[in-house]
């Protein structure tokens, strides 16, 4: 096949890599040697039964959790190992949105979003502002600038942490069930914010229950199961043709 | 009951019980301010600190709450003294105050600490802020938040515990009018006049932490709401 | 300088059981004198919660040293010989009753408004809904905080030696004046007193933790 272009999702070196992680709380093994790659610009769904792992995968590679073995490299940053020096570099250039929103209640969306520019990346109040509305635009709710926290619906709030992410332009965005809290005709209006994202080339890891918008929107899926990668390739040919019985179960199930 | 109320020490006397008053809103506010920097500081090391340093920090605040602050001005100004720290009354006091301020304040604010939910943190870890910057923006604001109500009244009976400094002669208002009294021999008059005084403090003091609370906490401020 | 001796810690000791008979008149005081503040506070009658709620705020509002001045000199202008516990007790009966009042009132809020409006649906007078319905689970509630308010009182009683009342800080300062040792003393009264205050702080918090894990 002749290289003149290669398609704009051809695996190039990988962003992020996961090698052989184990993870354990206590006695329990809850990731057992997990691995798999992400190329800039891909979409990876983490899928999986709850318990499955997928979430805590997430987690280690945000750096919230500390691994018992293997090795996690994110944008070329070593994490996953407690004290790593690599984290502080890590936070510039991973974004993580969560389940519960997470945003500060005692602050405006505004201040939210401008907390991170101002304190850690030491932009002026003007310039993070203008961020602000800038990524505010992004997920549609210019108009809740001033708003607290409490004011929004579910969605919108986790419609604002995404835009809170993505304020500090990083270069992974990961997804940690953020539309399991929501009703569906709000889990449609961060799923559409979500896809507009991916269009716009951002690398992105989410782990989710949303088999549609996986099939849709995902180039990678990622099935985990009891602390494995059960199953993994590219979305169209996983869909069509499961190879596990576990993981046609699943999509019959999820369905 | 043939008792005369006599109030005519107040045509000359009145400008100490201002001044008293005067000297016990310094002394107190004072001893506020540090009481509160060492109560978070503590409340800090009960939530987040290691182990060795929760003990000593526990000691503290259980020393403090179940003994007489009357006792423990004792200590500080006649027993300090006595193994040579010489410290004038008014130093005593503040000291004192502080001490006992600093516990109360210890378990008010490790209440408020605790109910910031552990996601919060991750929030902002995951927004790349420091441990520092974590905890001034995202975790004392909302947890003072959180406790003020309790905060305000315990600075409200700080403020009133405050007479009792008047047992080592410390100056404020309560010393003030143990003065006049002696000079006019009208006690009762005299101490309803101090109770008067400090009623009107206290409305003060009340009126006083809902205006800071205001320019603290503008989310309370705009919406009404708790947190 | 006199050594301090055995007989100073009897002396301690002696004053000791006159701060726990103090603080069990406050109490008792306190008790009756505040379920009338707390029952007034929730009362249908504005007035009468408006009554309760001056009274609150007037004793909260004023320093328990001064009421101590205020009731012994009163007492005094009323003819009566000037007996300290007699105007210990009462300062202290007012000052725990306005606290323990508010707590009560709280408590008695917290019981679900359902609760009120299922035993009124069952026919029982305002009497019986208190008596066997609201109070029952009121003082449930109550356990916990009102044994804390206890530390509070034990700790109050101290100020009685300012009208002369002869209770475990005042023999400490009659100690002090003849054997010029303050730093020892007052560590032995505070340790006297962590020891009076701290089981029941233990109690209270022991209640406290049973009472949410019954929730």
């Amino acid at each position: 096949m002749p290289a003149a272009e290669a398609p704009r999702k051809a695996p190039r070196e990988p962003i992020v890599q996961v090698r052989n992680v184990v993870k354990e709380f206590g006695p329990l093994r809850v990731l057992d040697g997990v691995g798999f790659d992400v190329a800039p610009g891909q979409v990876a769904a983490i899928v999986g039964r709850s318990g499955s792992g997928k979430s805590t995968l997430l987690r280690c590679i945000a750096g919230l959790e500390t691994v018992q073995g293997g090795s996690i490299s994110v944008c070329g940053h070593d994490v996953g190992r407690p004290g790593s020096a690599a984290r502080a570099q890590l936070r510039r250039d991973v974004g993580m949105v969560f389940q519960s929103y997470n945003l500060f209640p005692h602050l405006t969306v505004e201040r939210n979003i401008t907390l991170a520019l101002t304190l850690v990346k030491k932009q002026s109040r003007d310039q993070a502002n203008a961020k602000a509305a800038e990524v505010l635009s992004l997920v549609g709710l210019t108009d809740k600038r001033t708003a607290y926290p409490e004011q929004l619906s579910g969605g919108q709030q986790q419609r604002v942490a995404i835009a809170r992410s993505l304020a500090l332009q990083p270069q992974v965005m990961l997804f940690d069930e953020v539309t399991s809290a929501l009703d569906p005709e709000l889990t449609a209006e961060v799923l559409a914010v979500m896809e507009d994202l991916a269009r716009r080339g951002m690398t992105m890891i989410t782990v989710t229950h949303e088999m549609g918008f996986a099939r849709r929107v995902a180039d990678l899926v990622v099935f985990m199961h009891e602390g494995k990668v059960w199953e993994i390739g590219p979305t169209a040919e996983l869909f069509a043709s499961p190879k596990t019985a576990e993981f046609s179960q699943f999509v019959a199930s999820e369905l | 009951m043939s008792y005369q109320f006599d109030f005519s020490f107040l045509a000359d006397r009145w400008p100490d019980f201002v001044a008293g008053a005067w000297l016990t809103v310094q002394l107190t506010v004072v001893s506020i301010a540090l009481g509160l920097a060492v109560g978070t500081v503590c409340a800090l090391i009960r939530v987040y600190g290691a182990r060795w340093m929760k003990a000593p920090v526990g000691v503290y605040v259980e020393l403090i709450r179940n003994t007489p602050l009357l006792v423990q001005i004792f200590i500080v100004y006649f027993g300090l003294s006595s193994l040579g720290l010489k410290l004038s009354a008014e130093v005593s006091a503040v000291i004192a105050l502080v001490v006992n301020m600093g516990a109360y304040t210890t378990e008010i604010m490790r209440a408020g600490i605790q109910s910031i939910q552990r996601t919060q943190l991750e929030a902002a870890d995951c927004l790349g802020l420091t441990r520092l910057q974590t905890i001034v923006h995202v975790v004392l604001l909302p947890a003072m938040e959180r406790v003020y109500p309790a905060l305000s009244s315990q600075f409200v009976l700080l403020m009133l515990a405050s007479s009792i400094t008047s047992q080592i002669s410390a100056e404020e208002l309560t010393a003030t009018a143990n003065l006049v009294q002696s000079d006019t021999y009208r006690s009762f008059e005299v101490y309803i006049v101090v109770a008067l005084v400090y009623l009107a403090l206290s409305f003060l003091y009340r009126f006083g932490f809902w205006l800071i609370g205001l320019v603290l906490f503008a989310r309370k401020r705009k919406l009404g709401t708790a947190l | 300088m006199i050594q301090l001796n055995a007989n100073h810690f009897i002396y301690l000791l002696q004053a000791a059981t006159w701060t726990l008979l103090l603080s069990l008149i406050a109490f008792a005081g306190g008790s009756i004198v505040g379920l009338a503040v707390a029952l007034l506070r929730v009362s249908r009658v504005r007035a009468l919660r408006a009554l309760s709620s001056g009274y609150i705020q007037l004793i909260q509002g004023t320093p328990l040293l001064i009421i101590l001045f205020l009731s012994y000199f009163g007492l005094g202008i009323l003819g009566y010989k000037l007996v300290p516990i007699v105007a210990a007790g009462l300062s202290l009966t007012f000052y725990a009753a306005a606290f323990l009042g508010e707590i009560w009132r709280g408590c008695i809020e917290a019981v679900p408004k359902t609760q009120w409006e299922a035993s009124d649906c069952l026919g029982l007078n305002r009497f019986q809904q208190y008596a066997y319905v609201v109070l029952p689970q009121a003082v449930k509630l109550a356990i916990p905080p009102t044994v804390g308010f206890m530390v509070q009182i034990v700790k109050n009683t101290s100020l009685a030696s300012v009208i002369g009342f002869v209770e475990l800080a005042r023999a400490g300062q009659i100690i002090n004046n003849s054997t010029f040792e303050p730093f020892v003393i007052f560590t032995v009264v505070a340790a006297i007193y962590f020891a009076l205050c701290y089981p029941l702080s233990l109690a209270a918090r022991a209640l406290e933790r049973k009472a949410h894990a019954g929730r």
